[in-house]
């Protein structure tokens, strides 16, 4: 399948959502939940300003030192016996997954959770190819089954409530009725998969992280579907971004304290799974020939730029969308692309250019609540600026589309709030005319009515603060 | 400058939107700082810190306008500011706008000088205030860039506890967004629409009957929308309910 | 490798390695959790916080815990490890009214049938708990495999007091993890568990719906 040309479309889809009060009462009500679990995780400032200071150095300087942890991670791997693939873009990462099933003569896959993947549309790639994936993480199944797209890095079916997935169920699982029994459900998801992890011909998975000195994998879940995918069927392609390296073992466990209990609010996930390789000689389970393809996808042009690098750090524990106050009320589908919330309005346009997802960075107030919670101090206001600036009037090449929101009617009208408040005198004149006429302007006129739509018009002071400081015999030098 | 000393001139920085839509609120903060014994100074050439052009993208303009600020206030003393966002703006970003420039030494002196109103109140100036108000229930809403830029949190509230018959009802979503964000209300209304729709309500929730703040941006955002949807409660500048409670109005 | 992926490696890392280089910081200071005589309190009260059973048992008594155990769960089938020393020690105790013994004793594609659908329990070692997040370190083995822990609805797992540690930080450093990592290891902290469907707690979406801790105290000590 060929990618299809997407554009982001942040105000019409927001307008979608906003007027569907069910999504929204959805959003509202995860979001509360979980950001109340991570704060009582967090409870202690001291403890959460050391650890993350700790969580942020390590992801840091793994950047650094990428290419070196790279080449490091590759070579212990191959040790290991893992095979390790590159790929520069979601074409070439698909047909090397494509390949290895291949090769493997596998045509039915069974899926653990993994946002790469969706980056890559593999799904839809190897369906068009004869063969079968099955989503195994029960809010990715859920998904899978309603032909839709995650609205949340964690939690896919975040935007769904029971009654939606209840009949979903009784319309796509064979012998279920309609049940919003959250146990029964849980339990027709189990029978529904237990077959297909025992069929499945190879696995698919994402990676949390992956350690250079040993050549592991480590990924981390609640259900067990990570396991059984990554244990059960003969293969394991692994599939992950190349900027999840860590050098050491010994840096997963800061990390480790860091990621669930940003995102879950959990001290740790039921599971922490590390692979070194594929089933050795006596061993009697875990698959016999496991993969890693390290995908690229802009990766390498985002690294380029050593301030917009920072976007590179995330350990994806979706705090910041947790906390989001505009996520929380839009959902993850307004974003259009696979990473929603703030690390997707800093991410995406960087991956798919700011003349596609350019209105990404715009869809924030800067409010600063995501970098107040990322777990590796990711400083994403500041990134969203850069992005913003980008836009206008590019640096260098650093974001592919840069200058495309250049018009000739911003930089005019930025040029004459330039002239206006650089020049003591003209602002001067400028203040006291608001002051007599200002308050004149109809509050249908163009700019103010959408402002008015849901407050008043605000009303301009007849003499400014300049005017008074004066009156009341404040000195001025 | 060290916050513990205690200096006798201050310059105020009265903010564009406190200038042309909020005069009295700048006045009350030089009133409350002049009340210390201050010789407080407002240059008249001072504009704009630069947020809105930097905000947009537009780093030269905001860069133009900051550098007149940079020069309006030359003297040694502390900037005293009326806003956390205009105040977290020249306290934390003015040194990455002027890097590479031959004002950035001048504009990290200039940063350092830079008190948010009420952080100065408490931590430089340690004042004590007396309440001659009628008892009335207030609630409190921190911006977003004075909690988070600014770092200011604490400081407001300790001044309102100071008041012996304003009782403060804290708001569960005190710390979330009311959807202001400058452009952002302009450029994603709905979005915007929405999350002022629910900070009013929650306000409302709260029982007060005024909610204060230390930023006029979110005061014209909260109270518009709660004009509009003619919610029972009133929005006023920390300053000047302050003045308020000290002159018993 | 073909040729193709050869030159997609090699362009990926000339982009990284053409980047501005940035300097390594510093990793600042921090020190895991320490519980001292608290170790074991804390290891029981996290993993019973995650839906697990502990039972704090001696090395003679835990087959006759385990016993009846299952026998109160209504396993009817247990799959076990022979060559394992507790292994042994399993079936030299079992009794003819426990739950049926399953030996996992040959590759999973000769077992699939019995490891899916059959098991009702299985019991396997760990190799030392983690006090801070009430974790399990299992480190499967030829002898002992990795979907012991994993496929059958309740999982058993002994483990002995001596080894609890403080934190996953002090286990790796301790253990010599980074020079000796198998194949599989994993860390186990409760028994399956989602929360996908409106954040609704429900266990046992793919593992184990229960896991079941049997403590290992000293010899000696108060069962």
């Amino acid at each position: 399948m060929a990618a299809e040309a997407r554009v982001s479309d942040f105000t019409g889809k927001a307008h979608v959502a906003l007027n569907d009060p069910k999504l929204r009462a959805n959003f509202r009500r995860a979001m509360d939940g979980l950001m109340t679990k991570r704060a009582a995780q967090f409870a202690d400032p001291e403890e959460w300003a050391t650890l993350r200071a700790r969580g942020a150095a390590i992801r840091a300087d793994a950047l650094a030192r990428l290419p070196e942890l790279l080449e490091r991670l590759e070579a212990n791997l191959t040790r290991n016996g893992v095979t390790v693939h590159w790929a520069e873009s979601t074409e070439e990462a698909n047909a090397i997954v494509l390949g290895i099933l291949r090769e493997a003569g596998a045509t039915r896959v069974i899926k653990g959770k993994s946002m790469v993947t969706e980056e890559m549309h593999l799904n839809a790639f190897l369906e068009a190819n004869g063969v079968i994936p099955v989503e195994s993480d029960l809010g990715e199944y859920i998904i899978q089954l309603a032909g839709e797209a995650p609205s949340h890095i964690v939690m896919p079916c975040i935007h769904m409530n029971k009654g939606e997935i209840a009949e979903l169920f009784a319309d796509k699982i064979e012998g279920l009725g309609y049940t919003e029994n959250v146990d029964e459900l849980t339990a027709a998801a189990r029978r529904a998969l237990r077959g297909r992890f025992a069929d499945a011909q190879a696995g698919i998975s994402g990676v949390n992280f992956a350690i250079a000195e040993t050549g592991s994998l480590v990924l981390i879940e609640n259900e067990g579907n990570g396991r059984l995918s990554t244990t059960l069927p003969p293969v394991h392609i692994a599939v992950t971004g190349i900027e999840k390296v860590i050098e050491r073992l010994e840096d997963v466990a800061p990390l480790l304290s860091l990621l669930p209990r940003s995102a879950t609010g959990q001290p740790i996930t039921t599971y922490v799974n590390m692979i070194s390789g594929p089933r050795k000689p006596g061993e009697k389970d875990g698959p016999r020939e496991v993969h890693l393809v390290l995908l690229d996808n802009g990766r390498s042009k985002v690294y380029g730029d050593t301030q917009l690098a920072d976007t590179l750090r995330c350990i994806r524990c979706a705090a910041c969308m947790n906390h989001c106050p505009v996520y929380t009320r839009v959902g993850g589908h307004t974003y259009t692309f696979t990473y929603p919330g703030p690390i997707g309005k800093i991410l995406t346009p960087q991956l798919e250019g700011l003349d596609c997802a350019g209105d990404q960075p715009h869809a924030s107030t800067l409010c600063g609540a995501c970098a107040e919670v990322c777990p590796v101090q990711i400083p994403i206001p500041d990134l969203l600026a850069r992005l913003r600036t980008e836009a206008v009037k590019p640096s260098s090449d650093a974001v592919k589309g840069g200058g495309s929101s250049a018009t000739l009617a911003d930089s005019l009208g930025w040029a004459g709030w330039k002239a206006l408040y650089s020049s003591p005198a003209l602002y001067g004149l400028a203040s006291r005319a608001l002051g007599w006429f200002g308050n004149l302007m109809p509050a249908s006129a163009p700019m103010l009515r959408t402002w008015t739509a849901v407050r008043t018009k605000p009303k301009f002071a007849a003499k400014s603060l300049h005017q008074l400081a004066r009156e009341k015999g404040f000195s001025h030098d | 400058m060290s916050a513990s000393i205690r200096p006798d001139s201050v310059y105020f920085f009265g903010t564009c939107l406190i200038d042309l839509f909020y005069p009295e609120a700048g006045l009350a903060g030089m009133e409350l700082l002049r009340r210390e014994g201050l010789k407080v100074v407002f240059p008249q050439k001072q504009t704009c810190c630069g947020q809105p052009a930097r905000n947009n993208g537009h780093q030269d303009e905001a860069r133009a306008v900051a550098r007149l600020q940079l020069d309006a206030f030359p003297e040694d003393w502390p900037i005293v500011v009326p806003s956390g966002s205009c105040a977290g703006m020249m306290k934390t970003h003015y040194a990455e706008l002027f890097e590479n420039t031959p004002d950035h030494a001048r504009a990290v002196a200039f940063s350092a000088r830079v008190f948010e109103l009420t952080e100065f109140l408490v931590d430089v100036l340690k004042v004590r205030l007396v309440d001659k108000g009628r008892p009335v229930t207030i609630t409190w809403h921190p911006s977003c860039h004075s909690q988070r830029e600014a770092k200011v949190v604490d400081q407001p509230k300790a001044l309102l506890g100071q008041l012996a018959n304003v009782t403060l009802v804290e708001n569960p979503r005190e710390t979330e967004c009311c959807g202001f964000g400058g452009a952002f209300a302009v450029r994603q209304p709905e979005v915007s629409a929405a999350m002022v729709t629910d900070k009013v309500a929650s306000i409302e929730a709260t029982g007060a009957s005024r909610v204060i703040s230390g930023d006029c941006g979110c005061l014209m955002n909260i109270t518009g929308a709660a004009e509009k949807s003619r919610k029972p409660f009133s929005g006023t500048h920390i300053a000047q309910f302050l003045m308020e409670r000290c002159h018993g109005r | 490798m073909t040729d193709a992926n050869a030159s997609a490696r090699d362009r990926i890392l000339a982009r990284l390695k053409s980047a501005p280089k940035r300097p390594a910081p510093p990793r600042p200071d921090w020190t895991p959790p320490a519980f001292g005589s608290e170790r074991k309190a804390r290891f029981k009260a996290m993993l019973e916080a995650s839906h697990a059973e502990v039972h704090e048992v001696t090395d003679e008594s835990w087959p006759e815990r385990l016993l009846s155990i299952l026998g109160n769960k209504g396993a009817r089938t247990l799959l076990y490890a022979p060559a394992t020393e507790a292994g042994r020690r399993l079936s030299d105790a079992w009794s003819d009214g426990g739950p049926a013994l399953l030996a996992y004793d040959r590759s999973v594609e000769d077992l699939k049938e019995v490891l899916v659908h059959q098991a009702d329990a299985a019991l396997t070692t760990a190799r030392g708990g983690i006090a801070q997040t009430g974790s399990l370190v299992l480190w499967p083995t030829p002898d002992e495999p990795r979907l012991m822990s994993l496929l059958p609805p309740i999982h058993v797992a002994l483990v002995n007091e001596a080894d609890l540690t403080d934190s996953l930080a002090e286990t790796i450093r301790a253990q010599g993890w980074a020079t000796a990592m198998p194949t599989n290891a994993l860390l186990v902290s409760g028994p399956s568990k989602t929360a996908d469907i409106e954040q609704t707690l429900a266990y046992g979406v793919h593992g184990p719906k229960e896991l079941v801790v049997l403590l290992v105290g000293p010899e000696g000590a108060r069962p």
